[in-house]
């Protein structure tokens, strides 16, 4: 399984802070945006933008990181602390 | 060097953060940024919560922090980020940098901030009399993380 988390205005819209995802046939971040934008038109639309940003367990990562059954991926908008 | 780190909902004490960072007869030069709770132009902020992704947050931190002590030569470094409710004029971010000399406790301080603002996880929501907003990324903040690629490159 893959754990997905959400933030901020992404987990707000989506309205889910955490999934669980059959990791079976997914091996890098684009196969997983791909699986979960079929969930509904909504997914599709929050998670085709441009700025959304990923990290893989717990360090950005580009949406050609591979991954692998355990891993925790979260996606969520650019980042406005500070 | 291990960098203090701090996310915490409650407050810092300035003084407390400086004497620590001076506690080091090495360092000459201790350089603090504080950032507040600012009001917006439209004048109606009623406060601010802050998310964060609990446990990213610290290693992203501590990174960012490490690399600031690659390029410079630092004594210490202090990066308190508070989370949660904030009001208006309350302090949101403290950096400290304490080193032998202050040019790079001034760079490494700044360093730190603009790579906090474009790469650590956190998400401010502002809370206006016309309602809650999430506030959207900033270009000059983007452009501001970027000049240190651009010297980095230039050697």
């Amino acid at each position: 399984m893959l754990t997905v988390k959400l933030f901020a205005a992404l987990r707000e819209r989506l309205e889910c802070a955490s999934l669980t995802v059959d990791a079976t046939g997914i091996s890098r971040v684009s196969e997983l945006k791909q699986v979960l934008a079929a969930r509904s038109p909504k997914w599709q639309r929050e998670l085709s933008h441009n700025d959304v940003l990923c990290a893989v367990n717990q360090q950005l990562a580009a949406s050609d990181m591979p991954l692998q059954a355990g891993d925790e991926v979260a996606f969520f908008p650019p980042v406005t602390g500070g | 060097m291990q960098p203090r780190i701090q996310v915490q909902t409650t407050d810092f004490e300035l003084s407390e953060e400086y004497q620590r960072l001076r506690d080091n007869p090495a360092c000459g030069a201790v350089v603090t940024f504080t950032g507040l709770v600012r009001e917006l132009v439209q004048g109606n902020l009623t406060g601010m919560t802050l998310e964060h992704y609990p446990g990213m947050t610290e290693s992203a931190l501590t990174d960012i922090c490490q690399q600031a002590a690659q390029r410079w030569e630092l004594g210490s470094i202090t990066v308190i980020h508070r989370v949660g409710s904030l009001g208006l004029n309350d302090q949101i971010v403290f950096v400290g940098v304490a080193a032998a000399h202050r040019q790079a406790a001034f760079m490494a301080a700044e360093f730190i901030m603009d790579y906090l603002k474009t790469r650590a996880p956190f998400w401010k929501q502002e809370h206006t009399t016309a309602g809650s907003y999430w506030v959207d990324a900033k270009t000059k903040d983007q452009l501001a993380a970027a000049r240190w690629h651009t010297s980095e490159a230039e050697g």
